[in-house]
């Protein structure tokens, strides 16, 4: 894939939760989906519940470490992990573990608002200008790369569904609010997600 | 004919080894430690393992956390400065979530530490396994290993918990150094 002229200075900022339907319109082999703390996880969720979704609930910047897991596990299954970019700079070491291993299915999408949205809007310790791609990038995530609008997201995602990865899109927010709230029922979201992944088989409905 | 290597009884890091593939648990990741040595070789030499160092415990977890929820079984090993970086993600991950996140600490800080860092950290361990609730058990003699090891497994998996396996000095000898000359 040839190398992206957006940069963090010129992506678009977009609607973290139209990035969210645009998405998962896209997903149609049961792809799991592993939204992050807050926000991020409140509008994968207000975009539809999939079986294939798992939604965080506290343990900030695990999506990544997570998807990980879900990617080792199931080579044959497209992992996505969705985080946000205070989030992300709470485990920045996981990009380097994900270089190490490169996992060929897994794809990591930063959403960067550049603030801690949920708790304020107070700006992340990144205002001076840390940029995530170039951070991945850095730690061996050779094609990490920024999305310039919401037709070049649409065309990365299906990058990601089509080619080996580890892939990693960096996505400018707006300061939008989040749509609606995930229903906080860890043991529920847990469990259909493991019937998402075919790990659980279960008499019990649902 | 009895062979030498049969003659001899297994060190708890073979002993441990045996336990993991018995009970299908493939996924080991680690931040490493001293004590650990030998069991990181060995999940490293083995194929039926995968096995890789990560940034931190709190990821570890994660990955392990996410395994499971897709269908394979793994640990985390780590020691006990590592334990401390852990209580929000356990709290809220594998314990809220109840996933059987196992963890098999190497004890520091504790039977002839030599750290006055490790030996305060080691205080913090247990009071938050209790405050959380979860499994432990320490294995300090290698006549217990293979029991504690296998049951504590099991018992995580089938009752969806995480669990935490403690390496005591008394089972490993523990990371000594020799005391300053006066």
């Amino acid at each position: 894939m040839s190398q992206s002229l957006t940069t963090a200075h010129n992506a678009k900022r977009m609607y973290r939760f139209d990035l969210m339907q645009r998405l998962t319109a896209q997903l149609r082999n049961e792809e799991a989906v592993i939204g992050g703390i807050g926000n991020t996880n409140f509008d994968l969720w207000s975009a539809g519940h999939r079986a294939q979704n798992f939604y965080m609930l506290g343990s900030m910047g695990l999506a990544v470490p997570i998807a990980l897991g879900v990617a080792l596990a199931q080579p044959q299954r497209k992992v996505f992990a969705l985080e946000g970019d205070g989030s992300l700079l709470m485990q920045l070491g996981c990009l380097s573990t994900v270089a190490t291993l490169a996992p060929k299915n897994l794809a990591i999408l930063v959403f960067d608002n550049g603030v801690y949205q949920i708790t304020g809007g107070q700006p992340t310790p990144a205002a001076g200008g840390a940029d995530f791609a170039a951070i991945a990038r850095g730690c061996g995530l050779a094609n990490a790369v920024w999305a310039a609008d919401e037709a070049d997201f649409e065309r990365l995602v299906q990058h990601c569904l089509e080619t080996d990865g580890p892939h990693f899109i960096g996505l400018k927010l707006d300061d939008q609010p989040p749509v609606s709230q995930t229903e906080r029922d860890p043991a529920q979201i847990r469990d259909r997600f493991m019937r998402g992944m075919g790990a659980r088989k279960s008499k019990l409905p649902g | 004919m009895q062979t030498e290597a049969a003659a001899r009884p297994r060190a708890w890091h073979e002993i441990v080894l045996a336990v993991l593939k018995a009970n299908d648990v493939r996924l080991v990741p680690y931040v490493p430690d001293n004590v650990l040595k030998p069991l990181i070789n060995a999940v490293h030499a083995d194929p039926f393992f995968t096995a890789f160092a990560t940034a931190r415990e709190e990821e570890a977890i994660g990955i392990v956390c996410g395994a499971w929820m897709a269908g394979t079984r793994g640990i985390v090993l780590m020691q006990t400065s590592g334990f401390a970086t852990l209580a929000n993600v356990l709290a809220s991950l594998p314990c809220a979530f109840q996933i059987p996140a196992l963890m098999m600490i190497s004890e520091r800080g504790t039977l002839g530490e030599f750290n006055i860092g490790q030996a305060m950290v080691w205080r913090t361990m247990r009071p938050v396994l209790e405050a959380l609730g979860m499994e432990h058990h320490v294995i300090s003699r290698l006549d217990e290993c293979e029991f504690i090891c296998d049951r504590t497994i099991k018992q995580a998996v089938m009752t969806q918990q995480p669990a935490a396996l403690i390496l005591s000095p008394l089972l490993t000898g523990g990371k000594v150094v020799a005391p300053p000359k006066a």
